[in-house]
């Protein structure tokens, strides 16, 4: 039994799930903060299932890239919760698990997780059988470039992610290669779909002790950002 | 209201504090009793850009929670299963900073199944008193004096805070940090102001005091530090020499004189005997030399926690949650981290 976090956007979204089902899954998409309903929905959905928090093997929690505050929420919470528990944690990338929404499809598929600074969070994924093939790593890019990297490899696209409503209108302008946007039961997080990996990685051996687990935010602080721009001037 | 331990069973807090840049966890045995108190600082990585950098903060207090939780049961010799509650400060700080604890905590409460216990930060610097005097009883007044927060409080009873004089602007330990960077010192300034202080001579300039007219117990420090800076700009335009030591000096006596003078007039105008400070900037030696002496002549009994204490900790966490806890006070898994959060507020 793998209990799963997901607070990596403005979708908060937790689920238990073992070996063949999905036994719960609560997910809101509300302009409402994680620190107040994240723990609330892990109590709820063990409240309602009776399942005893003893009986989880790991923890499975979106690792990045995403809000920075958001996915600290998310550590923290799997970290307390592993720590108590001594269980390990499962890390997944936010990009690959919103991929992970569709199987068996024979399109390319685009997470775009809006970044703000006009870049998206992204990445490109394709099904190959069984399992999820990435395409293009993970990276926080400017839509232009997401679209050169698109249209060079010349495949129909689907699109999923909070980055359709910023950059739809823009993409649907530039981009000729044929492409698709998830409908909105299938277009964000699913908390669901980040067990099933975490599970499939547990039995890799990819968990970590809660000690060592640290979000990836695939992007520097900005006062860090600034010292090392500041660095390079006074060098050159 | 007083508690007595005989009768009843001993409470041992989890503590976890994360406001700003130390990443803190404690264990604490009915509010007075420290078995641990594991601080892990981030002081270097922050003084290379002149202060704390909130997202940075953050960043490090979520790769150090865990080990610094483990470190902390280990040292007191405590498992998980012996704990009673688990106590995190809430507010006021650095919100990026508080979720991490706050979201921690939670889920160790939740997994656990332990009450949880939401403290103010300022309640838990004032409460460290209780841990370095384990004599202190309430009613006392308590002065606070840290980077954040310039407060004098009357604690009329256990967890009953009651402000009655404030900063109207900066800090007391702002005002440190502006004016150490002004003479060159660096960050942090308090403790670099308090060293150097001693090279100069306190009455070589006259420095504004910090009051607040028709608010005697108010403070105000920008107006002090303006003085400062103009001091310094003065002596640059007419090339004269100024010694740093003496600054450092003059102005250290300045804060020094009307924290003072407003602490003795709190206990004079409430008719209470006891006072207590609390906070970074208490460590000050100074502060505490004529807080100490001015203490004596007027016979008020003078408490202040040991300088460890001083700093933010999570120990203090553990001693505030000990008389919530007996209180009655519990906190939900909505707990959220409240960066502006009031002395004497609960969520």
């Amino acid at each position: 039994m793998i209990l799963a976090i997901d607070s990596s956007s403005l979708v908060a979204s937790v689920a238990l799930v073992d070996e063949n089902t999905v036994i719960a899954e609560y997910t809101i998409n509300l302009k409402k903060t994680h620190s107040q309903t994240l723990l609330p929905m892990i109590d709820e959905i063990f409240k309602m299932t009776g399942i005893d928090k003893k009986s989880l093997s790991a923890i499975a929690v979106a690792q990045g890239p995403g809000s920075f505050t958001g996915l600290r929420i998310g550590a923290a919470t799997a970290k307390g919760l592993a720590l108590a528990l001594d269980i390990p944690i499962v890390g997944v990338s936010t990009i690959e698990m919103m991929a992970y929404n569709f199987n068996h499809c024979n399109k390319l598929i685009c997470p775009i997780m809006d970044a703000r600074r006009n870049q998206v969070y992204t990445g490109i994924y394709e099904c190959a059988e069984d399992a999820l093939k990435q395409v293009e790593k993970d990276a926080a890019l400017s839509i232009e470039e997401l679209i050169d990297k698109i249209r060079s490899i010349g495949k129909e696209v689907i699109f999923i992610g909070d980055g359709i409503p910023v950059f739809q209108e823009l993409i649907d302008k530039e981009l000729e290669v044929k492409h698709c946007y998830a409908k909105q039961h299938l277009n964000r997080q699913q908390s669901s779909a980040l067990a099933v990996l975490g599970l499939k990685k547990l039995a890799e051996g990819k968990a970590v002790v809660s000690d060592n687990f640290a979000p990836v935010y695939m992007r520097m602080s900005q006062a860090e950002r600034e010292r090392l721009e500041n660095g390079k001037e006074n060098e050159s | 209201m007083s508690y007595s331990n005989q009768e009843q069973k001993d409470v041992v807090i989890l503590a976890i504090e994360s406001s700003c840049d130390e990443t803190s966890a404690a264990v604490v045995k009915n509010g007075r009793e420290v078995l641990s108190n594991i601080i892990s600082s981030q002081i270097d990585i922050h003084t290379l850009y002149g202060g704390v950098v909130p997202e940075i903060a953050s960043r490090k207090h979520i790769e150090n929670i865990n080990p610094v939780i483990r470190e902390a049961l280990k040292e007191a010799g405590t498992s998980m299963d012996e704990i009673d509650a688990i106590a995190v400060t809430y507010g006021p700080g650095l919100v990026g900073a508080l979720l991490v604890g706050v979201a921690e905590a939670k889920a160790i409460a939740f997994a656990t199944d332990k009450p949880l216990i939401g403290v103010h930060h300022i309640e838990g610097h004032i409460s460290a008193n209780y841990i370095t005097h384990q004599d202190l009883e309430p009613p006392f007044i308590c002065l606070v004096v840290s980077g954040g927060h310039t407060h004098l409080v009357v604690v009329s009873d256990y967890g009953k805070y009651e402000v009655i004089g404030r900063t109207r602007d900066d800090a007391a330990g702002e005002a440190f940090d502006k004016v150490a960077r002004s003479i060159g010192l660096g960050y942090p300034g308090g403790p670099k102001i308090d060293k150097f202080a001693k090279e100069g001579n306190e009455n070589a300039i006259k420095f504004p005091q910090a009051v607040v007219t028709g608010a005697p117990l108010d403070f105000s420090f920008s107006g002090l530090k303006s003085a400062v800076l103009n001091y310094i700009n003065s002596c640059e335009m007419k090339n004269i020499e100024y010694n740093r030591a003496d600054i450092a000096a003059s102005f250290q006596k300045s804060v020094v004189d009307v924290l003072t003078s407003h602490a003795l007039r709190a206990c004079e105008l409430y008719h209470i005997n006891k006072l207590a400070i609390a906070g970074g900037v208490a460590a000050n030696s100074a502060i505490r030399a004529s807080l100490e002496s001015e203490c004596e002549k007027r016979n008020i009994q003078f408490y202040r926690p040991t300088n460890i204490l001083c700093t933010d900790n999570a120990a203090m966490i553990g001693a505030a949650a000990y008389y919530e806890y007996v209180g009655g006070i519990r906190s939900g898994y909505d707990l959220n981290a409240i960066p502006s959060l009031r002395i004497g507020e609960r969520q």
